[in-house]
C-alpha cells in the first residue's frame, strides 16, 4: 500500500513545521474556536453597513424604478452588467482550484480550495444580484423559467444567450455549492466531536450530517469528489463563455467578437485568482495559518496570475488587430476611437485596463516579487481593478456610439444608488465571509492530512531513505493491489 | 433492536493500521467498520469493500438531464409554440447546446450528491455513532464485531500485537445503517496461528 507515498525532494513542502495530524487539527479548528477577535467584529461590522447601504440603494432602485439608475436609451447595460460579469469572473477561482487542480493532482490546492471556494460561492451570490434588480420588477423575476403559465403557455426563448445565462448561472452556483459542501461534511464532524459547548455540538452536528468517516463512505466521498470534479471542469469554463455569448453574439460593434470565449474565462480566471490573492494573504495572517498557506502557495497563484493576465493581454492585442485587419469602418471606430483614444471620453478607462491587467502582473516574473506579500496583496488589488474596467470598457465603451450618430449617447456616470448597489454586494460578500472565517474551518482539513506525509515539511526527510531505495523494492513496498 | 458488542481498536498511524486490518480480516475476525480521519486508498479493497457504483449513478443522472432539456426544448419550440427567432428553423440544436449542458451537469451533480447522501444515510439531524470522537481527528478506528465465535480476550491481545495503541470493548446497539462488510461464518484461527 503506497502509504508514504513518493515526493521528489525538489518540491518544496506544502505544510510547514513539524506537524502531525493531531496539530493540523488543532491548528485549523483553533479560530473556529476560540471568540472572535476586536478585529474581526471591526471587518464584519463594516462589512454589515456596506450591505445595508447596499438594501437602501436597492430599495430606491425598486421604489422608484430603474430611472434611479444613470442608463439611458443607447446605455441599458453600465455599471450593472459591468458589476455582474465582473463578480462572476471573480467566481471563477475557486471551481478552478478545486476542480480542475483536483484532476491535473496539484497538491498546493489543498491548502487554499476551501477558502476559495466559499469565495466562489459569494461572489455568485453577488453576480446574481445585478440581473435580478435590473429587472426593475423584480417580483416578475420567475418569468426567466420555463414554467406552464397562463400565457399560452408562453415558453422562454431557449435561443437566447440571456436565457442561457440564466441556466448557466445557476447551474455554476448549484455545482459549487454541492462540491464545497460535501468536502466541508468531514471537517464539519471533526469540529462536532471536538466540540464542547451544546450549541457548537449541535449546530455542527446539524451541519455534518452525520458523517462518521466509514471507510465505505469515505470510498463513495473520493467518488463524489472525482466525478463532480469532472463535472465541474468543463461547467466553469462553460459558464464564462456564456456569459461572453450575451456579447459575442450581438451585432454591437466591440462586442462581436468571436475570441469572447476563451479571452472571457482567462480573464475570469486572472480576476478570481486576484481576489484569492486578496482574501489569502490577510486570512493566513489574521488567522495564523501561515504554515498552511505557505509563501509557495501565494507564489503558484501569481504564476498563474501572470500567465492569464499575458492571455488576456494577448487577447486585447488580437481584438485590436483584428479591428484593423477587418476593415469594417463601425469597428474600427469602436476600437482605435472609442477606446485606444485617450482623448476620447472613456480612453482613460481603456489605459487603466491595459496599465492594470497587462502591464502591471508583468512583475510577477521576477520570484521576489511573488514571494512578496505586500506587493502580492497590493497587486491583487489592482487586478480587480483592472478587470473591473476591462468590463466597463466593453460594454460601455461599445454602446455609448454605435452605429447611428444621432442615437450617440452623452456621458455616463452612475448615480449614487447604482454605486451603492455595487458597494452593497461588497457588504454581502465580506460579510459572508467574515462568517465563514468564523464558523467553518477555512482549511480543508482531511485534504491536509491526507498530503501531509507526502508534502509535510517533517515528512520530507523521509522521503531520503525512499530515494535511497531500489525501484524494485519501492514498487513492491508501495504498491497495493486494487483487487478484493 | 439487538445488542452488539465490537472490540475496538485505535491506530495512531495508517502505515500499521493497514497491515493490521489484512491480519484481522485473515484470522477471520467480522471487522465492522474502520473510521478514519481522511481517506486511505486501498483501505477499501483491504477490507474487501466492492466498488461504488455511484460514477454509474451520475452517468444516468447526466443522461437523464441531457434528455430532459432536448426533449423539453424541441417540443417547446416546435409543437408546443412554434416561433420564428431570426428567421432560424424551429429545430434549431446548435443554440440549444449550452442549455442542454448545463443541464446535464445539474442533474448529474444534483442527482449524485442525493445518492451519496441517501447511501451513507447522511442528513441533518442524523446521529451515529462511530466509537471513538478522535477518528475524526487523529485516530484510525477499527471495530471488530464480537460474534458467538470470537473470543474477546483473544482479539484484545490480537489487536494489541498488531499494533493498536489502546483496545476498548463497547456495547452497542445496532441500528439500521450499520453495515456488513465480512460474512459471519469465515473461520476464526486460533490465536498462536494469528500471530505467526
Amino acid at each position: 500500500m503506497g502509504l508514504l507515498r513518493y515526493e521528489s525532494q525538489v518540491r518544496p513542502p506544502l505544510v510547514d513545521g513539524d506537524k502531525d495530524y493531531h496539530q493540523v487539527t488543532e491548528d485549523i479548528c483553533r479560530p473556529v474556536e476560540v471568540k472572535p477577535s476586536k478585529l474581526w467584529w471591526m471587518g464584519f461590522l463594516i462589512s454589515v453597513v456596506f450591505l445595508l447601504f447596499g438594501v437602501v440603494s436597492v430599495t430606491m432602485e425598486v421604489t422608484y424604478g430603474v430611472g434611479q439608475w444613470n442608463l439611458n436609451k443607447t446605455i441599458g447595460w453600465g455599471w450593472d452588467i459591468t458589476n455582474f460579469v465582473w463578480w462572476v469572473g471573480i467566481g471563477h477561482a475557486g471551481t478552478l482550484i478545486s476542480a480542475i487542480l483536483l484532476l491535473f493532482r496539484q497538491g498546493w490546492r489543498t491548502g487554499v480550495n476551501r477558502a476559495a471556494e466559499a469565495m466562489t460561492i459569494f461572489a455568485v451570490m453577488c453576480a446574481g444580484q445585478f440581473p435580478i434588480w435590473h429587472m426593475g420588477r423584480v417580483w416578475m423575476a420567475f418569468f426567466v423559467l420555463p414554467y406552464p403559465n397562463t400565457r399560452g403557455p408562453l415558453w422562454v426563448n431557449f435561443n437566447s444567450p440571456l436565457l442561457w445565462d440564466v441556466f448557466a448561472i445557476s447551474t455554476y452556483f448549484t455545482v459549487s455549492l454541492l462540491f464545497w459542501y460535501s468536502g466541508l461534511l468531514p471537517d464539519l464532524a471533526t469540529l462536532r466531536d471536538r466540540a464542547k459547548l451544546k450549541w457548537r455540538k449541535m449546530f455542527y452536528g446539524l451541519a455534518s450530517f452525520g458523517w462518521t468517516g466509514s471507510t465505505k463512505h469515505w470510498q463513495r466521498h473520493e467518488a463524489l469528489s472525482l466525478v463532480l470534479a469532472g463535472l465541474a471542469t468543463p461547467l466553469v469554463l462553460s459558464v464564462h463563455t456564456i456569459v461572453s455569448f450575451d456579447f459575442a453574439t450581438s451585432v454591437v460593434p466591440g462586442w462581436h467578437t468571436t475570441i469572447f470565449p476563451p479571452y472571457f474565462v482567462a480573464g475570469a480566471i486572472f480576476s478570481g485568482f486576484a481576489m484569492v490573492q486578496t482574501l489569502l494573504v490577510v486570512t493566513r495572517k489574521v488567522l495564523g495559518l501561515e504554515q498552511y498557506i505557505t509563501i509557495e502557495h501565494i507564489d503558484v497563484m501569481n504564476k498563474v496570475i501572470v500567465l492569464t493576465g499575458s492571455i488576456v493581454g494577448i487577447a486585447y492585442l488580437t481584438e485590436l488587430f483584428i479591428s484593423w485587419y477587418g476593415a469594417n469602418p463601425y469597428e474600427n471606430f469602436a476600437f482605435f476611437q472609442n477606446r485606444l483614444n485617450l482623448s476620447s471620453p472613456y480612453g482613460w478607462a481603456y489605459w487603466i485596463m491595459m496599465g492594470c491587467n497587462v502591464l502591471s502582473p508583468q512583475i510577477f516574473w521576477f520570484r521576489k516579487m511573488r514571494r512578496n506579500l505586500l506587493v502580492t496583496f497590493f497587486m491583487s488589488i489592482l487586478v480587480n481593478v483592472g478587470m473591473w474596467f476591462e468590463r466597463f470598457v466593453i460594454i460601455v465603451t461599445s454602446v455609448y456610439r454605435e452605429y447611428l450618430p444621432s442615437a450617440w449617447s452623452t456621458y455616463y456616470a452612475p448615480t449614487v444608488w447604482e454605486v451603492g448597489f455595487y458597494m452593497g454586494t461588497f457588504g454581502l460578500f465580506f460579510t459572508c465571509y467574515f462568517l465563514f472565517s468564523k464558523y467553518f474551518p477555512v482549511i480543508a482539513l482531511a485534504e491536509i492530512k491526507h498530503i501531509l506525509k507526502r508534502s509535510g515539511d517533517s515528512f520530507k526527510e523521509k522521503m531520503d531513505d525512499v530515494e535511497h531505495e531500489s525501484v524494485q523494492e519501492f514498487a513492491e513496498v508501495h504498491s497495493h493491489d486494487h483487487g478484493a | 433492536m439487538a445488542i452488539k458488542k465490537f472490540i475496538v481498536g485505535n491506530f495512531d498511524d495508517e502505515t500499521v493500521l493497514f497491515p493490521a486490518v489484512k491480519k484481522v480480516r485473515k484470522a477471520g475476525y467480522k471487522i465492522h467498520d474502520v473510521y478514519t480521519p481522511f481517506p486511505i486508498h486501498g483501505l477499501d479493497s483491504a477490507l474487501g469493500l466492492r466498488d461504488t457504483s455511484l460514477h454509474t449513478a451520475g452517468f444516468i443522472y447526466g443522461i437523464t438531464g441531457t434528455a430532459t432539456a432536448v426533449g423539453f426544448i424541441t417540443w417547446a419550440l416546435t409543437t408546443d409554440w412554434p416561433i420564428i427567432f431570426g428567421g432560424k428553423p424551429f429545430f434549431s440544436l446548435p443554440a440549444w447546446i449550452p442549455i442542454t449542458f448545463e443541464l446535464t451537469v445539474l442533474f448529474a451533480a444534483v442527482g449524485m450528491v442525493l445518492t451519496f447522501c441517501y447511501l451513507c444515510q447522511l442528513a441533518p439531524f442524523v446521529k451515529k455513532d462511530h466509537f471513538n470522537p478522535r477518528s475524526t481527528d487523529d485516530l484510525f478506528v477499527l471495530a471488530v464485531e464480537c460474534t458467538s465465535k470470537t473470543n474477546e480476550s483473544e482479539a484484545r491481545v490480537f489487536l494489541e500485537t498488531l499494533g493498536a495503541k489502546d483496545v476498548t470493548v463497547m456495547n452497542k446497539e445496532t441500528e439500521w445503517w450499520l453495515g456488513r462488510y465480512d460474512k459471519d461464518d469465515t473461520k476464526i484461527l486460533k490465536i498462536e496461528e494469528q500471530i505467526s
